[in-house]
């Protein structure tokens, strides 16, 4: 008789790895990115509406007027004529903000991983929305922290629930090591903090001594063009702001940042230098050039526009077929919808049979790090054109309907 | 000289990542073993790669539905290209497990008890009502899967009612079909079949004991295996007997995968016939092989010599 052993290095890895098992759901993941499958899943930004021409003018320049440093290590703080830049994005972004106080990141993400190993031991807790960005739950859970969810409505987090945590969380001598938020068209909610709720999140920070990390990447993307003052605006020594070019440029490119008081920002360029040395000097370049040359803000007008019209379709198709007993978010910007199911349906369980219909969706428990988010769901309205949103929401209310039909006759009315 | 071999990997089933590794390996094992090899998709270009490729034998790493229920096999039939494993009659009788099921118990061979209901039953008729009964009769706890599919996937279990209605929810968003079967606790075999010769049974323990879901099938380390199983040569034998016996009733060929579950007494119980088996680097059959003295090139290259044994069917 032979044991088989599969994995020999079992015994060796961290046990903060232990959560990582293959999937059910990233298994049926697998076929989405198929042709005929709508994909209102992915949150991916619709890059064909970048100028190319000026891309590729902008990037042959770059090699042309400083091949050798752009292709050379830069310093762990990232670029410094490009911070210049990013402090424009922020005053744009309603942030007033100096280059020194910012940390150039690969993407948001890593702002929001190097944020993690900087505060998080095992098993303390962090406070985020419920639902919560994905990317942010798994890079919290991979330092092993504890996520606390606090509940949103249409105005966003609700003061008063984050209030009741903390006390909760004082009750039993446990802090928050911070709250985690995203206050503009947040991803999965579509909804935004109002500007009471603001003043009233910082207040309650204040006084329980908490730490907020701001995270901004839909800010510029209100279909209005509003722009609601962040929360470093309102409080710049309570709030570590993070921010990123992937939604008003490209994603491609990588290029994010972290803004920070300077004792925190110190350790976060010694943690960035240990993650990777450095940011990729090339695309810093890249960027730093596309902000300096190009008339960004007019880059990020046409994709307002193209999101804009296409959150309508999605809204329009949603009002017209879906069954009674849905219920969704109404963005004034950003890329998401987040649809709540009629009592009974399982976002989790119906995705094999949405995809047999060929369309996707994410499943709600993704965005919580505590197992709830069955009966609810994200939809991306990004990347898909009006037609195709369409027809990808006639698919989905063909399913819904038939389910509801399914859950009714198997549990009764109750 | 080698075989001019085409093999099929990946579809459009929710399989398909599993597939694409499955292929992988099998196109390397068959190269290194001196066969010209050309891994095809399932997609649009299959039928004029096939016409066009010139194949001796079309390998079929496919796991899901396009693979599994038949209709592959029947494409091939048509085109005259001979292919490994069962034909497509075979393929859509194991593939569909409650028409399986009621075929062993015809012939008198070990399955749990077991229920089918439809969701149009559930709609349209009221099946809804009716799970106290099932309960009733099968006991408890009970297991819940589509009638097709694979990978353990929209696998469910249940003891309430209403666990039992949410589970036939989960099985309904896979296929139309679901089976109630008594859950059988014991120790889960699989045993693997070569043209007809049963090879050493493998033994699968998921850690923690947590159920062979999806998770434990494709994570690897989340699951123990023991090739041979740990279980006596009495009941080693009776589960080589049931294999066998559900293989010939089936009218496999080549290769399948028997997996069975033996309970506290040494009774085997066969749950279903797997007719494009995975070979990936965690999949069973390949396991047994070695357990056999067999690498897993000696397993693929067998296979083949097998299907050009068959040759391409005549008269379809």
């Amino acid at each position: 008789m032979r044991s088989i052993e599969l994995d020999p290095n079992l015994s060796r890895y961290a046990s903060r790895t232990r959560g990582m098992r293959a999937s059910e759901i990233r298994a049926l993941f697998a076929v989405a990115t198929r042709p005929e499958i709508v994909s209102l899943a992915g949150g991916m930004p619709f890059t064909e509406a970048l100028d190319y021409t000026a891309v590729g003018e902008v990037t042959a320049g770059v090699i042309a007027d400083s091949g050798p440093t752009a292709l050379q290590y830069g310093g762990g703080q990232g670029l410094p004529a490009l911070r210049e830049r990013l402090v424009d994005v922020m005053a744009a972004e309603g942030v007033p903000a100096s280059p020194d106080d910012l940390v150039v990141t690969t993407g948001g993400q890593q702002a929001i991983d190097l944020i993690g190993k900087l505060f998080c031991d095992p098993g303390d807790v962090v406070l985020a929305e419920g639902p919560s960005y994905v990317g942010a739950i798994g890079a919290f859970a991979a330092y092993q922290a504890e996520m606390v969810h606090v509940p949103m409505d249409a105005q966003g987090l609700i003061p008063a629930a984050l209030a009741e945590r903390l006390d909760a969380l004082a009750a039993t001598q446990r802090r928050a090591k911070f709250l985690y938020t995203v206050p503009n068209h947040q991803n999965p909610a579509g909804v935004s903090l109002s500007l009471a709720r603001r003043r009233e999140v910082l207040e309650i920070a204040y006084r329980h001594d908490l730490l907020v990390i701001e995270d901004n990447p839909y800010g510029l993307l209100d279909f209005k063009a509003e722009v609601r003052p962040p929360l470093r605006a309102l409080a710049p020594d309570r709030v570590l702001y993070v921010g990123t070019l992937s939604k008003i440029f490209s994603p491609g490119i990588r290029v994010g940042w972290v803004a920070a008081p300077e004792p925190i920002r110190d350790k976060l360029v010694l943690l960035k230098e240990a993650a990777d040395l450095c940011q990729s000097n090339l695309t810093q370049y890249v960027a730093e050039r596309w902000l300096g040359t190009q008339p960004w803000l007019r880059q990020v007008d046409a994709y307002r526009q193209v999101y804009r019209e296409r959150c309508e379709a999605l809204l329009g198709e949603l009002g017209a077929e879906l069954p009674p007993g849905c219920s969704w978010s109404e963005p004034t910007g950003g890329f998401f919808v987040w649809l709540r199911l009629p009592a009974g349906l399982d976002s989790g369980e119906l995705l094999a049979k949405a995809l047999r219909a060929r369309v996707a969706y994410v499943p709600g428990r993704a965005f919580y790090a505590d197992g709830s988010g069955a009966q609810e769901l994200r939809l991306s309205f990004c990347f898909p054109p009006p037609e195709r949103i369409r027809e990808g929401v006639r698919r989905l209310a063909e399913v819904l309907h038939g389910e509801v039909e399914l859950v009714r006759a198997l549990y009764g009315d109750a | 000289m080698g075989l001019a071999v085409a093999v099929l990997a990946g579809g459009l089933s929710f399989e398909r990542e599993v597939s694409l590794r499955s292929g992988r390996r099998v196109a390397e094992a068959l190269t290194a073993r001196g066969h010209r090899v050309s891994r095809l998709d399932l997609d649009h270009h299959l039928v004029a790669g096939l016409a066009e490729g010139g194949f001796d034998i079309a390998y079929l790493a496919l796991h899901g539905r396009a693979g599994e229920d038949g209709t592959i096999q029947g494409l091939l039939e048509l085109l005259s290209v001979p292919y490994t494993g069962p034909d497509a009659v075979t393929s859509a009788l194991t593939w569909d497990k409650a028409v399986f099921k009621g075929l062993l118990r015809r012939a008198g061979l070990p399955t749990p008890d077991w229920v089918a209901i439809s969701s149009d039953a559930v709609r349209d008729m009221g099946a809804g009502k009716t799970l106290e009964r099932v309960i009733e009769r099968l006991g408890t706890p009970l297991v819940v899967k589509p009638s097709q599919g694979g990978a353990s996937m929209g696998v469910r279990t249940a003891s309430v009612p209403r666990d039992l209605a949410g589970a036939l929810v989960s099985a309904f968003s896979h296929h139309q079909v679901a089976l109630i079967e008594r859950f059988v606790a014991g120790t889960e075999v699989a045993v693997s079949l070569v043209d007809g010769e049963v090879l050493p049974a493998v033994e699968i323990v998921p850690r923690e004991g947590a159920a062979y879901d999806f998770a434990a099938r494709y994570t690897a380390g989340a699951t123990e295996f023991f090739a041979p199983a740990r279980l006596p040569t009495a009941v080693l034998a009776a589960c080589s007997e049931v294999a066998l016996a559900a293989y010939e009733l089936a009218d496999c060929r080549h290769i399948t995968r028997a997996d069975l579950i033996v309970d506290p007494d040494g009774q085997p119980w066969l749950l279903e016939l797997d007719t494009c088996p995975g070979m990936t680097e965690t999949s069973l059959v390949p396991m047994a092989a070695a357990a056999a003295g067999w690498d897993f090139a000696d397993l693929v290259e067998r296979v083949v010599t097998l299907a050009a044994e068959t040759g391409a069917p005549v008269g379809v």
